[in-house]
């Protein structure tokens, strides 16, 4: 009896077991989906991040995209040269050279250098703070709740002890999230070349800007004078503008600034190990 | 009548996640977002019905004709893994729209322990074969009701000040053991 039962069960198990498989290899070879090969083949060579750096909905669509020839192979601009290099070998086209952009934020008005007139005490986002301003007196400082640290799917940025976001100029593939993310347009993405940069974006006069933040531009002048080109920087609503186009890429213009706010050089030396390395060692 | 009380007893008083506890993991791991919650709901809701419209005939005309009921557990399995395949296949082939939004949440249904347990529930209870469909849809209807109702208070959640030491799973713990207790409530519409 015992016997009839393994039997039974094997038989019973056996056949179940044969006839689904039996269906799924039928409805396998019924309802084969064409799918074209080279969409899953460039998936491989993307990063699947799906970070929208590309202005896509993701990296499946930008690889659709790619095989229609509606895209560039350089629109991946988080994989930057190399992926593009690989996209172009795989589909048979001649690469060319990407302009890699780096974000930059534009604000050093951090917790020790700007004055606060308020206390915020609803959601902890740039987003949110934005609508009633936010805790600082400067209604174009950066608000300091990581929005754009949240954004980043890189690992590119985080907040230093000052309450500023850091971008790492090595990790930065310049996908523009961190850009978006920030309701104050603080950040901005510029090509690797430009080194010269006003980090304020503060249009008060200057007597009001000084008042309210120690790293502020305040509409003096100098940089202007001081600038090689005339014309290579130039005074709009209070805020010294550097003309890209014009203006030489040096540190002349850095050297008078009463209140450091144009800097030259400074985002290449903020790379992921020299941060971590200058933060102070923690005891295990 | 029974037909009803059926449906009722499947998606309120006995709701397999809030009472049972079964399907957390996608209770859990699926319901940050009203929309994801939603479809994960509605591709289980589908696949309980018919999970309950094929393993009853297996049960019945199977394993208790050759008297080795103690197999439905094995059967059972196989049987739902081998469902959830087809549909998958089903749905990429008709409806690439449809396979997008909710053909990642497939594979997580094969493997979901609510879709075991209602076809386990279904024969020990001895339901007839309309029974039983009935009880398979409206235990995906508690598990899609549960999922929203959930989802709804984890995005309001977002905007809570939650203290540090309660923040992410421990709070969505905490908030299900509360919810299983609200739905204790409704274990007096049974006796009406």
């Amino acid at each position: 009896m015992t016997g009839n039962i393994v039997i039974i069960s094997m038989v019973s198990m056996g056949g179940i077991g044969a006839a689904l498989s039996l269906f799924l290899a039928y409805a396998d070879k019924k309802l084969k989906v064409e799918e074209d090969p080279r969409i899953e083949a460039l998936l491989n060579i993307l990063p699947n991040t799906n970070c929208g750096g590309c202005g896509r909905a993701g990296c499946r669509v930008f690889a659709e995209a790619l095989i229609q020839g509606t895209a560039s192979v350089t629109g991946c601009v988080a994989g930057g040269q190399d992926i593009a290099d690989s996209i172009a070998k795989y589909l048979g086209v001649e690469s060319v050279k990407a302009d890699r952009v780096v974000a930059v934020v534009l604000c050093r008005g951090g917790e020790k250098e700007t004055v606060k007139n308020a206390v915020y005490k609803g959601e902890r986002t740039c987003v949110a703070a934005n609508l009633t301003g936010g805790e600082k007196a400067c209604t174009y400082s950066c608000l300091g709740y990581a929005d754009c640290v949240e954004a980043c799917k890189f690992d590119a940025m985080t907040m230093n002890d000052n309450g500023l976001p850091v971008v790492f100029y090595d990790a930065c593939v310049g996908c523009w999230a961190c850009a978006r993310a920030c309701p104050r347009d603080i950040i901005e993405m510029h090509p690797m070349e430009r080194k010269l940069f006003n980090y304020c974006r503060n249009k008060d006069k200057g007597a009001v800007a000084r008042k309210i933040c120690k790293v502020s531009c305040i509409a003096c002048g100098l940089c202007v004078k001081d600038c090689a080109v005339e014309g290579g920087i130039e005074m709009i609503d209070n805020l010294a503008v550097v003309n890209y186009e014009k203006c030489p890429q040096d540190d002349q213009p850095t050297k008078r600034c009463p209140t450091t706010c144009i800097l030259f050089g400074e985002e290449e030396k903020m790379t992921k190990d020299a941060y971590y390395s200058s933060l102070p060692k923690k005891a295990v | 009548m029974k037909l009803i009380l059926i449906f009722i007893s499947a998606s309120l008083i006995n709701n397999f996640v809030l009472t049972y506890f079964l399907g957390i993991c996608p209770f859990l791991g699926v319901s940050n977002k009203t929309e994801d919650a939603l479809n994960m709901g509605l591709a289980t809701t589908f696949v309980m019905t018919l999970t309950a419209a094929v393993t009853w005939p297996i049960y019945t005309y199977i394993l208790v004709k050759f008297n080795v009921p103690f197999l439905s557990y094995v059967a059972f399995i196989i049987a739902i893994a081998a469902l959830v395949q087809f549909v998958e296949m089903y749905i990429r082939k008709s409806s690439p729209t449809i396979y997008r939004a909710m053909g990642i949440y497939l594979p997580l249904i094969t493997t979901n322990c609510a879709v075991l347990g209602l076809a386990l529930f279904m024969v020990l209870r001895e339901y007839n074969y309309i029974e039983s469909i009935i009880f398979g849809f409206a235990t995906g209807v508690g598990f899609t009701l549960a999922m929203l109702m959930m989802s709804g208070i984890r995005e309001e959640l977002e905007f809570a000040d939650v203290p540090e030491v309660f923040q992410g799973v421990s709070i969505t713990l905490i908030i299900a053991g509360m919810m299983a207790l609200a739905f204790m409530g409704f274990a007096g519409l049974i006796r009406g």
